[in-house]
């Protein structure tokens, strides 16, 4: 025989029925809970609740659920008349609308199985936009006329012009940082003379383009994503294509042309910038000019740039194609156009990297 | 141009958004479709216009075969839910946009193009707004705008998304009579979504309401309100409360006095429908009890009340005494509609 007993009026009886007593608001309600549960899954042959005087909402959803979950027994309704009619709506309105099952725990085989799913059907749909895109250039291939240049200009100068004394900048100082850095551990050596080539080599290869990407990622395919997420959500996509217009030749094209013209001119000034920022530095430590001038003809070939500018032009229209779909597929709802336009940026990010990975492993091949 | 939709299936992710829809629209006629949010209304107006296609069934414009016809080769205007005009160009500019990107081939002269502009304004009366930005005008005006620019390509079909949804009540009534009265006047196959039933049964030939993506009933307005085809008709249309009701040994087991069994049903559960003019409402001692009175012209005056746990919702006939809010009255159902679990319809008196 067990003889719980609580203060405020819950108790399991002699006969094992489970008994409530004295007001049982809310707080009470939720103090009880567990308490209550537990008995139930015990099992009692009966809930009494006879002796309760007020009875909250929450109350009468624990008598409910107590009686329930004990197996469906007798639930006997207090005594008190204004409590009873509560106990009696609640469990109407209970039947009525029974709280919705928990969603079925997943197993660990299935997640897994989700997610290839997942990701299978995302490519799949990334893969049609990327053949949309590629059908809209061979259409535009008989048909050049057909691109709005408008449109084009616009965004060269928003992607490009706008975007200049940013890579200025950051080209400047990236030099500055890259001469500084390098050159102390090479001064140990005494080979600070070397400076110039590393740094060159390293941002006329690698870093102009990958920062310039960086840039463009940041301002354009956010912009991007949310002018395009901005049209999704408010219709006009749905408008453009009911009057006639291919949305993806009427407002894509343009915008992935414009990031890859403008991707090679961003990574030059970038270039020409940091080359600069270095040289200043290198003048600072005490190296003439003209040996700086030198060392970079030596080493630094046209073909290292021109490695360099294509990569840039891949990148620029990997993330103007990015930016778009990110915005073209932006859902309902206040959230989207910023979500689309995070989503741009990070994703215009990691394939800029991942990209730039792929190329180093091709130029190594090539020897390039 | 007619339309005929037939077994028409949409699902996004596993849910069903339409469920074997099957229409038949009539050339000129102004259908609505109606439906509580999340019923596929939408959806089916997506699939009209050609955003969006359908898992399985057959859609027909003018007996031809539209399933694999992009929207634009479709010859549908869309008056969308926000408007979707173009923010960056004027008025007759967004008006005149579909026709200025038309193919070298199929595009009027500028000079044409302008005349139609002008004549589409003067049609939506607002011919004076032609050299403004859309973010100058008013809600009215902007849905004025979108009805023109639907109309400019010389639309087949023309499908309207809510489009009064955004306007304040008293311009809504205004516009949606003037629509209507364009829809006389220019003969185009129309078909409004909305979840406003007023709305629909005002402007429609024929209403189609929709219940979870499944078509409940497809007929002209008084037949919906007088013969609801469905419970969910019954319940949705025409503001009637629900009260369950048992039938056992012929005879009425009904929290509220005053209806005689229907005859010759089985026993079983009832749903009883009933409008607030079919219940009569009095002062005084009774089982109700009082939540809301409002007056309403010409009618009485209306009373919301609960009855063992259910609200509905009466009338006081005019000239009697109105009962006091939280407290109790007398109440007497003059008629219901009532459905059996079975399905089957009867009208109570």
């Amino acid at each position: 025989m067990r003889q719980d007993k609580d203060s405020t009026g819950m108790e399991v009886r002699a006969d094992g029925a489970l008994c409530f007593t004295g007001p049982l608001g809310t707080a009470d309600a939720a103090r009880l809970w567990t308490r209550a549960m537990e008995a139930c899954k015990r099992g009692v042959p009966l809930v009494d609740a006879a002796g309760v005087t007020q009875l909250s909402g929450a109350g009468a959803v624990l008598l409910a659920e107590a009686a329930r979950r004990a197996g469906g027994v007798e639930l006997r309704p207090p005594n008190e008349r204004a409590a009873a009619e509560n106990l009696k709506r609640m469990a109407a309105a209970l039947a009525a609308a029974p709280p919705p099952a928990p969603p079925r725990p997943v197993g660990f085989v299935t997640r897994i199985g989700q997610m290839v799913l997942g990701a299978g059907a995302q490519c799949r749909t990334r893969l049609s936009f990327l053949g949309e895109v590629t059908q809209g250039w061979i259409a535009l291939l008989a048909r050049p006329w057909r691109l709005r240049f408008s449109e084009l200009t616009r965004h060269l100068d928003e992607a490009g012009t706008r975007g200049f004394g940013l890579c200025i900048l950051l080209g400047t100082l990236i030099g500055v940082i890259l001469a500084f850095q390098s050159s102390i551990p090479m001064r140990k050596f005494g080979a600070e003379v070397f400076v110039p080539q590393l740094v060159g080599i390293s941002l006329v290869r690698e870093l102009g383009p990958l920062i310039a990407a960086i840039v463009l990622a940041g301002r354009s395919a956010s912009a991007y994503a949310a002018e395009l997420g901005t049209m999704r959500v408010n219709e006009e996509i749905d408008a453009l294509s009911v009057m006639g217009i291919d949305p993806v030749a009427w407002l894509v094209l343009p915008r992935i042309f414009a990031a890859g013209l403008v991707m090679p001119v961003l990574t030059l000034v970038m270039n020409l910038t940091g080359l600069l920022g270095m040289g200043v530095v290198m003048g600072g430590l005490g190296i003439p000019a003209s040996m700086v001038m030198n060392s970079l003809q030596d080493w630094i070939s046209v073909g290292d740039l021109a490695g360099g500018l294509f990569k840039a032009m891949v990148f620029g229209l990997t993330i103007g194609l990015i930016g778009c779909r990110a915005g073209l597929k932006a859902g309902g709802g206040p959230r989207a156009v910023g979500d689309a336009a995070t989503s741009a940026v990070v994703g215009s990010l990691v394939a800029v990297v991942v990209l730039d990975g792929i190329f180093a492993v091709i130029f190594f091949r090539l020897g390039w | 141009m007619s339309v005929r939709i037939t077994g028409l299936s949409r699902r996004f992710n596993g849910q069903a958004a339409l469920d074997d829809v099957s229409l038949e629209i009539a050339r000129g006629e102004f259908t609505a479709l109606l439906g509580p949010s999340g019923s596929g209304k939408t959806t089916l107006l997506r699939v009209l216009a050609g955003l969006d296609f359908p898992d399985a069934g057959l859609v027909e414009i003018d007996g031809r075969d539209v399933g694999q016809v992009p929207a634009r080769e479709r010859r549908v205007g869309v008056v969308f839910q926000h408007y979707a005009l173009f923010r960056h160009m004027s008025v007759a500019e967004n008006v005149a946009f579909g026709l200025r990107v038309r193919p070298r081939a199929t595009r009027p002269a500028a000079a044409e193009i302008d005349r139609r502009v002008r004549e589409l304004l003067e049609l939506v009366q607002i011919p004076e707004l032609a050299g403004r930005f859309p973010d100058q005008c008013s809600g009215g005006q902007r849905q004025r705008i979108a009805l023109a620019r639907a109309l400019a390509i010389e639309p087949l079909l023309l499908l309207l998304d809510e489009p009064f949804a955004a306007l304040d009540a008293v311009v809504r009534k205004d516009v949606r009579r003037w629509v209507r009265g364009l829809h006389d006047r220019l003969g185009i196959t129309t078909i409004l979504v909305t979840h406003d039933q007023e709305e629909a049964l005002e402007l429609a030939d024929r209403v189609a309401v929709l219940d979870r993506g499944r078509l409940a009933q497809f007929a002209p307005p008084a037949t919906l309100l007088e013969a609801p085809a469905t419970a969910f008709v019954a319940g949705f249309l025409g503001e009637a409360s629900c009260i369950p009701a048992r039938l056992s040994g012929g005879r009425l087991e009904s929290p509220l006095p005053g209806l005689a069994a229907p005859p010759a049903w089985p026993d079983g559960a009832l749903r009883l429908f009933l409008r607030p003019h079919e219940v009569a409402v009095e002062a005084g001692p009774g089982p109700g009890l009082v939540r809301m009175v409002h007056p309403s012209l010409g009618a009485g005056t209306r009373v919301v009340l609960e009855l063992e746990g259910h609200v509905l919702e009466g009338v006081v006939p005019p000239g009697l005494p109105v009962p006091e809010r939280g407290g109790p009255c007398g109440l007497r159902a003059l008629a219901a509609t009532a459905f059996h679990e079975d399905g089957s319809r009867a009208r109570l008196a």
